[in-house]
């Protein structure tokens, strides 16, 4: 009896281990916030812990590619996880969009920023900060707005490029630039801005910004990583997503 | 190798940024050196060790505070904007700016060093000869340091060639201002145009060789020669 007991206790126990395990993930800058919120949650939920690394993408994807040893990637665009997908970095058929990043022209100033974008045509601004199309997502969808409201000829002259989405947000927040291209991620709460102004840009002025996420290699057999793929799909994750001005 | 007009633009201004860095350090770093190697005042360790900060600061974080200084609320800004300059951020001249105080530990250094192996001797010998100060400071002085001068200019020229977290926090990547070879290159890596990045991190690892092993063998040369001067005045 006594011995029953043992082996159905250490049974138990050998469960557990096996069950809590751990997930290294790979994740966008612009997605810091919402995931560390979200990871706390996994680990209620689940009793896996995920371990949190945030960056640039590129950079992940360099390293990826030079065995980083990450079991998952939320990137900060769709090309990234399929690209790694294609070159054998990553299982094929576990790609998704976990978020859709949004838009939005900010200043600091309150009443500075109408509801329109108008003030892209005036010159009552000396700078425009935007992230480098180059190298982030949200910097392309920029151009594309100041394509489709033809300000161009005003607008080029004074933009700045951030290197990340991150940076774009210093340049603005610190005032050296008077506006800026932003994700709306970074300057609201629950659906308000937190301080001075911004036009939450319509999304059909862009291409959506798709954020897709994907197992890597590393983490092929890895129960943790998978029950966290999953976990960023259920209610309790697209509640906190949102939250953070994420499209979905 | 193909660099594109773009990846030249950054090298000439790279180039130029480090040049104007290199000859305003030059200027700023000689009284202060001068001073930390002479001075017994209290003040000499607290000065010594603000000079040398800016190797305490990782670049990005430097770069982030010069910023938030050089801003329209920061105390430089607000400096900058009375004297009516406007905002230096995003500019040529804020790079400067932050290129000079990042390398500035890399020019007082050598010239505490060789003003300090000078000893008071020659400037005492000059005085006896009735050489004024400046006189003396330009004939004896500056000659006998010399090694310490090219030793601090090669230092902060490399150093600014290398920069890269301060000029990307405050440059804001416009071509022909603020993209320097260091941004342009990371550019090229984040964009995943690695043969790009090889060829452009290759032109500038190859100049930056060329450069400093010319310099040490010009800083060998006078070396041996001030040498036997200051046997022959001995």
């Amino acid at each position: 009896m006594k011995l029953r007991l043992f082996l159905a206790l250490t049974s138990a126990m050998y469960c557990l281990t096996t069950q809590a395990g751990e997930v290294a993930v790979a994740v966008a800058a612009n997605f810091s916030a919402p995931m560390q919120k979200i990871a706390k949650a996994f680990e209620q939920d689940t009793g896996h812990k995920a371990q949190l690394a945030f960056g640039a993408t590129g950079k992940f994807y360099a390293q990826i590619k030079n065995g980083a040893p990450f079991s998952v990637l939320l990137a900060a665009d769709d090309e990234t996880p399929a690209r790694l997908e294609q070159e054998g970095w990553a299982i094929a058929g576990t790609r998704f969009t976990y978020a859709v990043g949004r838009l939005a022209l900010w200043s600091k100033q309150p009443n500075f920023v109408d509801e329109k974008g108008e003030i892209l045509r005036s010159n009552r601004f000396e700078k425009l900060a935007i992230a480098d199309p180059k190298l982030a997502p949200f910097g392309v969808a920029a151009m594309e707005v100041i394509q489709r409201m033809g300000v161009q000829p005003n607008v080029m002259p004074k933009i700045v490029q951030g290197d990340s989405i991150g940076q774009t947000y210093q340049f603005v927040s610190t005032e050296n630039a008077q506006l800026g291209f932003v994700a709306l991620s970074q300057i609201s709460i629950d659906g308000r801005i937190t301080q001075g102004s911004a036009w939450v840009v319509p999304q059909s002025l862009y291409t959506p910004l798709k954020q897709d996420a994907v197992l890597l290699k590393a983490g092929k057999d890895n129960a943790a990583a998978l029950a966290l793929l999953k976990y960023l799909q259920s209610d309790a994750a697209k509640t906190i997503i949102r939250g953070y001005g994420y499209a979905l | 190798m193909h660099l594109s007009a773009e990846d030249f633009q950054a090298i000439v201004l790279t180039l130029q940024l480090a040049s104007v860095t290199t000859v305003l350090l030059l200027l700023l770093a000689t009284p202060v050196a001068w001073w930390l190697a002479h001075t017994r005042s209290a003040w000499r360790s607290p000065v010594a060790s603000l000079v040398a900060l800016p190797l305490v600061l990782p670049p990005t974080v430097l770069g982030f505070y010069l910023l938030v200084a050089l801003g329209p609320h920061g105390p430089i800004g607000e400096f900058t904007q009375w004297a009516g300059w406007g905002t230096l951020a995003f500019s040529f001249w804020g790079l400067v700016l932050g290129s000079v105080v990042y390398s500035l530990p890399f020019a007082v250094q050598p010239l505490v060093n060789a003003f300090e192996a000078m000893g008071p001797r020659p400037m005492e010998v000059a005085a006896t000869l009735r050489a004024n100060t400046w006189d003396a400071f330009f004939t004896v002085a500056v000659p006998l340091a010399k090694p310490g001068f090219v030793m601090a200019a090669m230092l902060s020229f490399a150093h600014t060639v290398g920069e890269f977290g301060v000029v990307l926090m405050i440059g804001g990547n416009i071509p022909d201002q603020t993209r320097v070879v260091s941004t342009q290159i990371y550019g090229h890596v984040e964009a995943m145009e690695y043969a790009q990045a090889h060829g452009l991190a290759g032109v500038m690892l190859v100049f930056s060789f060329v450069v400093l092993l010319g310099l040490s063998w010009f800083n060998r040369r006078p070396n041996r020669h001030a040498h036997r001067h200051q046997k022959a005045g001995a």
